[in-house]
């Protein structure tokens, strides 16, 4: 199978062997997990396994793998003609010496990750997918996806997503919701139809339920579950089958609900809590979190796309094709990604985080050179230090060089605010 | 009865042993070498200790084999520096790899505070990079002063590998050793003001921790650029392995 999908099979098995060791250490040493993560270290141990041959036999019955790098592309088109999405990670250090021939040295992380795994012919999914899905979010994105569509053979296509949050942004979205539809129509030869549609707007709902659930939980003190592990759910929720992931979360909850019915939970009661506020945390950048939960905290939130970003509204059910597609569209104009400007709505969102979750302080995490969130961040102090709650930024990338001083700087925050 | 404060840092291990009242009792500084670890249990191993407390970089080293408790080194400092200047409420501490300031509360609290990031730029480390360029002795920077000022030469690469060659290039213009030597001093100023900015702790007492605070032109041009005096101990960089010290003496009286 590996073969066939054009991977490097020798570089294939490091990076396995890596990710098996930083697995373990990261999250299988974790005390007082609670019994339904099985099925997601399952998940993790099978994502360069069963997964692929998942989405090898659907490719063989004619459905296509459409790849997603953000929560913007809207997953219910994709699921309504019969297609698989699969959010593509990036999450690691992996070709950046041959990512960076074709970029420049100060681009973020992520930007480096998703060309370097492709340059690597490290990644199945991104050999799987039969089209990625980009969109123009940062500009180092917009630009980088134009490399990606050359070293990937032309599977790009590329949607356009406003700065403003207006009347005109809303109507090039719009747009653009109807073009990625006849784009999907014509790549499938599948109609999207009230029927389809629906089912499809149903199943992602359900997840995005299941999901809000979990972060519900999550406000107990003490919290059922660890921020490490909550985030891993999130970062599968982007490529696991939909269905079968929302069952297993809700049997999941179901646990966590006895847990805090019985006041169990996974840090005692008086553990400081964090919110983790920035940039995308794709799979396995698990660096942060790594060090917050083992410097005597515990995150019980993720502003974040790779967390509540991605949840956080639903799109209304029961319409015909038309006022769907129109809701669609105002569901994900209601994302508070920093590339918007102005992003006010942000700012009422991490507010509102904190006082739900019951967070003691905000850490906020940017990657390095990523402008639109690093230069947001002062916004989110000013809004912290008028609330009066603990903040500070962080900026980094995938490598451990900084392991040290960044764990001093953790400590220290976690310190201050005990 | 005794209690100790050990500080392992990228250049020194410092420990410092406290009364019962917490006075300094003894000070001691070695340097980190290869084997931090063993250099830092012999120490501790030589007295006769009622609990000691480990901070800095290589603290976790002790955390593991000896099952010491830990603090950071910004807790460490702040507890340090306020117990020995009360009045002050902010720090500025240059050490061998990190720049930090940091701002407390009349407790003694750490409120806020702001590091380097990964590059050396503004750390001890670049200093001593630069000395070496300069074929000058560290000790001949304290002798530097105003004379040595010199407007017109700047160095403005952030990054320590840059600007060494920057140094070098100053070298080759003919420009006087120690006048370069004062734009190295500048840099590092610039570097730690606009942190201190960012914290706003102009209108605070300020203590000057670490031991890049030994180089007294630095504590002049910070002095003259800041507009205000800095409270300096001597030694400069055992206020980390005091305030251990002290929270070590806390934690033992807080358990009764
Ligand atoms: S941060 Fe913005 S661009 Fe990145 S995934 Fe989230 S919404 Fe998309
Ligand atoms: S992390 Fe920032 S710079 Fe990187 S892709 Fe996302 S928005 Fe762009």
């Amino acid at each position: 199978m590996w073969s066939s999908l054009g991977l490097n099979l020798e570089a294939h098995e490091g990076l396995l062997n890596f990710l098996g060791g930083a697995y373990k250490d990261i999250y299988l040493s974790q005390k007082n997990r609670p019994k339904g993560m099985e099925y997601f270290d399952f998940v993790i141990s099978e994502v360069h396994g069963l997964r692929i041959k998942e989405l090898m036999d659907a490719k063989e019955e004619g459905r296509k793998i459409i790849g997603t790098f953000c929560v913007y592309v809207p997953e219910e088109l994709i699921l309504a003609v019969n297609g698989i999405s699969v959010g593509l990670c990036a999450g690691a250090e992996v070709g950046t010496q041959e990512a960076e021939k074709y970029l420049p040295r100060n681009t973020c992380a992520l930007i480096k990750g998703f060309v370097g795994f492709k340059l690597a012919s490290l990644c199945p999914y991104v050999e799987a997918t039969d089209l990625i899905v980009g969109e123009t979010t940062c500009d180092g994105k917009k630009k980088a996806y134009e490399i990606f569509d050359e070293i990937t053979g032309g599977k790009l296509y590329v949607m356009e997503i406003p700065n403003r949050k207006g009347d005109e942004g809303r109507k090039l979205w719009r747009s653009e919701i109807e073009r990625f539809k006849e784009k999907l129509e014509e790549f499938t030869g599948i109609k999207i139809t009230e029927e389809n549609l629906s089912k499809s707007v149903k199943i992602v709902n359900e997840k995005r339920k299941a999901l809000q659930r979990l972060a519900t939980l999550r406000a107990t003190k003490p919290t059922p579950i660890s921020g490490l592990d909550a985030l891993l759910i999130n970062q599968i929720s982007f490529y696991d089958d939909p269905v079968r992931f929302t069952d297993m979360l809700n049997k999941l909850c179901d646990e966590l609900d006895e847990r805090v019915k019985n006041g169990n939970g996974v840090f005692s009661k008086d553990t400081p809590r964090i919110l983790v506020s920035g940039s995308p945390m794709a799979i396995p950048n698990w660096k942060l979190p790594f060090i917050i939960e083992t410097s005597g905290a515990v995150i019980v939130g993720e502003e974040a796309c790779v967390g509540e970003r991605n949840f956080r509204n639903l799109t209304e059910e029961n319409m015909g094709v038309k006022e769907t597609l129109d809701n669609i569209a105002s569901r994900y104009m209601g994302i508070d990604c920093a590339c918007f400007t102005p992003n006010d709505e942000r700012m009422t969102n991490i507010s509102d985080m904190v006082d739900k979750y019951k967070a003691d302080g905000v850490i906020h995490y940017s990657l390095q050179f990523c402008t639109p969130f690093t230069v947001e961040s002062y916004k989110v102090k000013k809004t912290m230090d008028k609330k009066e709650v603990p903040f500070m930024a962080l900026e980094t990338d995938y490598s451990m060089e900084d392991f040290g001083q960044f764990k001093t700087r953790v400590e220290a925050f976690v310190e201050m605010i005990k | 009865m005794t209690y100790g404060g050990i500080d392992i840092g990228s250049r020194y291990i410092k420990f410092v042993l406290i009364s019962e009242n917490s006075e300094i009792v003894n000070i001691e500084k070695i340097d980190t070498g290869f084997s931090p670890l063993k250099s830092a249990l012999e120490l501790v191993k030589s007295y006769d200790l009622k609990t000691y407390f480990a901070t800095g970089y290589g603290r976790h080293l002790l955390e593991i084999h000896d099952n010491a408790k830990t603090i950071t080194e910004i807790k460490a400092c702040a507890t340090g520096s306020s117990n020995l200047f009360p009045e002050c409420k902010a720090i500025i501490d240059i050490g061998g790899q990190d720049t930090k300031v940091i701002t407390m509360n009349n407790k003694g609290k750490v409120i806020n505070f702001l590091m380097n990031d990964k590059c050396a730029a503004g750390t001890g480390k670049f200093i001593e990079m630069m000395t070496n360029s300069l074929a000058m002795e560290l000790a001949d920077f304290s002798r530097l002063s105003d004379n040595d000022y010199n407007p017109k030469i700047k160095i403005n690469s952030m990054c320590a590998v840059f600007a060494e060659s920057e140094v070098i290039s100053l070298i080759t213009r003919g420009f006087d050793r120690r006048e370069i030597a004062s734009a190295i001093h500048h840099s590092v100023a610039d570097k730690v003001i606009s942190l201190a900015l960012k914290l706003d702790i102009l209108e605070k007492e300020i203590v000057f921790t670490g031991g890049c605070a030994r180089n007294k032109y630095l504590v002049s041009i910070l002095e003259e650029r800041l507009g205000k005096s800095l409270n300096v101990s001597n030694p400069p960089d055992i206020l980390s392995a005091y305030g251990a010290a002290i929270i070590a003496k806390d934690s033992c009286e807080s358990t009764f």
